[in-house]
């Protein structure tokens, strides 16, 4: 098939990928950015020349759009704040010596990551059910905490969501983080501890800092993955995102203008917002993680 | 003298030994109380799949099912509802053509990129790299347009092929293919070996690990994935059962057994690969980010 042709090899080799990449991720990424300067609703009406009306209506007219961005940073947010020191918990414990049933527990804190996200919001539909929900019975009863209305009131949907965010990624983040700690060279933390550095100070100095790699990686997944929510959410309290919208993401905001209601040029708009939101808050994040190098 | 010396040092033996316990048994502590928060919803959702409604919602929860019925996997794989066991079939029809497809792509395009030396190389990488950080929810409106123009709304084709080229994929398998000794390739050229014989009887072989990753990886996105399939598929014969569960969670809000076993035999099949497969996955889920 490529004969002894070394200088053409490479071309046969690679083309195949880049023909498809061309046509299936190219070719859409500069029409959408076309199309979001268009109003076009429907498959077949004409697309109509706006400029940049798209953009000005998301950010200053419609009040859902900022409502999915508020709610999408919050689980953002709060999903990372509450992920990334338990993730780290649990992976300084499994990556502890002689520490048994370590892969046991390593692959079940795995599981619920594999676990589609409609499955998710499925089960979650039980976990936060009002009367008969495993957290208002198991958790908060015993406490003596009334029943939380999880998916019925608007300020507990996204707190709901978030706790089902921390359930289904903080296993992977943990492994993230053993893979991290495992390439420490441990004369570094031996060292510390023969210059009288007691482990708190350990931790702080020497694992820490080394661990900054990788947590700009897990930021990074992160911040992607909170503005990719969809499925979970959208199980878990319906496509409008339950009361007030309360639990309406980005995506979902998306899918519902751009499949639902066929707004094509409007929800191409919200598709590169998101764009740039994604590349701002990244850039950000691996400044904040430079910086703290610095001192 | 040696008495006096020695005593002290038995006692904070001791008490080191002591701290140890008290030190091992928080740990194992914490351990066990995230395992049950992880483990706890996946039991009642197999539990609560051999349940009534009645069950289901009913005081005190209970995690186990004292009275087990089978009617909801009876009702649900009857196919009265929805064609759920069809809807399986189409999941897997779906997931082994795109993971085919995908390590068909990634492997090739990977080859070329470890093992030659050619023009706008370097240029290609980093625009590929570049290009990645690109959030697909871009290209979605826009490729459903594509779609509709070829004539592939509703099709399997239509799901398959937007996601069969993984940027991701190239690099993994880039990476995977980089460290095959040259000398092996010349040795092969030698013996009057085609180009593409290179590749398919040494660099294909020489990394089967990595191909085994990225095939389970793309598998399980592809077995999980929701939102392109509910753009893309129209009618219930053609659903994946992401689709499924979600029509029968809207339809059927309060058959929640039925959904329940549903969403249990749609993931007891990749929970078993990972089982097999697992430490081999778990130890090489950050190849291609950390190591690039």
């Amino acid at each position: 098939m490529f004969g002894r042709g070394r200088k053409i090899a490479p071309y046969l080799f690679i083309s195949p990928f880049f023909i498809g990449y061309t046509i299936f991720f190219l070719y859409p990424v500069i029409q959408s950015l076309q199309l979001s300067l268009y109003r076009q609703v429907g498959l077949t009406n004409p697309p109509r020349f706006i400029g940049f009306d798209n953009y000005v209506r998301l950010v200053t007219k419609d009040a859902l759009f900022i409502k999915a961005l508020t709610n999408t940073t919050y689980y953002a947010l709060g999903s990372i704040l509450i992920i990334v020191p338990l993730a780290l918990l649990l992976a300084l414990i499994l990556h502890s010596p002689k520490l048994r049933f370590r892969e046991f527990f390593r692959f079940l804190y795995f599981t619920p990551n594999i676990t589609a996200g409609v499955v998710v919001g499925i089960i979650f539909g039980l976990v936060f059910e009002e009367q008969y929900g495993l957290v208002n019975n198991l958790l908060l009863a015993p406490l003596g905490i009334d029943n939380v209305r999880w998916l019925r009131e608007a300020r507990w949907v996204m707190p709901a969501i978030i706790l089902l965010g921390v359930w289904k990624w903080t296993g992977i983040n943990a492994i993230y983080f053993m893979v991290g700690l495992q390439n420490i060279p441990p004369e570094l933390k031996e060292a510390a501890r023969v210059d009288g550095a007691t482990r708190p100070q350990v931790f702080w100095h020497v694992t820490l800092p080394l661990l900054r790699p990788i947590l700009a990686f897990v930021l990074t997944i992160a911040i992607i993955g909170s503005y990719n929510l969809f499925a979970e959410p959208a199980i878990l309290v319906g496509l409008e995102g339950g009361p007030n919208n309360a639990g309406m993401t980005m995506t979902m905001y998306l899918y519902t203008r751009g499949f639902r209601e066929l707004k094509m040029g409007y929800a191409s708009a919200i598709g590169y917002s998101l764009a740039v939101i994604i590349l701002v808050l990244s850039v950000i994040q691996l400044f904040l993680i430079r910086a703290f190098r610095e001192d | 003298m040696r008495l006096a010396i020695s005593r002290p040092s038995d006692a904070a033996e001791r008490k080191s030994h002591y701290v140890k316990l008290v030190e091992a048994t928080i740990v194992y502590a914490i351990l066990f109380f995230f395992a049950l928060l992880v483990g706890i919803p996946f039991l009642y959702m197999f539990t609560g799949s051999f349940k009534t409604n009645g069950q289901l919602f009913s005081w005190p929860v209970n995690l186990l099912a004292p009275e087990p019925t089978l009617n909801n996997y009876e009702r649900l794989l009857s196919g009265d509802e929805i064609p759920y066991l069809q809807q399986m079939g189409n999941s897997v029809i779906i997931a082994v053509s795109q993971s085919a497809l995908t390590l068909l792509f990634a492997s090739m395009v990977g080859w070329g990129f470890a093992k030659y030396e050619f023009r706008g190389k370097t240029f290609l990488t980093m625009f590929l790299l570049f290009t990645f950080a690109i959030p697909f929810q871009v290209t979605l409106v826009p490729l459903f347009q594509m779609i509709v123009r070829l004539g592939l709304l509703d099709s399997f084709m239509g799901v398959i092929l937007p996601s069969s080229v993984s940027a991701f994929g190239a690099f993994f398998m880039r990476q995977a293919m980089v460290s095959i000794p040259q000398e092996l390739l010349d040795a092969g050229r030698i013996d009057g070996a085609s180009e593409w014989g290179l590749f398919w009887r040494i660099g294909i072989p020489l990394s089967r690990g990595a191909l085994s990753i990225l095939c389970v990886l793309v598998f399980l996105t592809a077995w999980n994935d929701y939102l392109w399939p509910l753009i893309v598929l129209r009618t219930p014969e053609k659903f994946t059962y992401p689709l499924g569960l979600a029509t029968l969670d809207g339809l059927y809000k309060v058959e929640y057994g039925m959904i329940l076993g549903g969403a249990f035999i749609a993931t007891l099949p990749i929970v078993l690969i990972f089982v097999a497969g697992r430490n081999q996955i778990l130890d090489n889920l950050t190849i291609g980010a950390v190591k690039q």
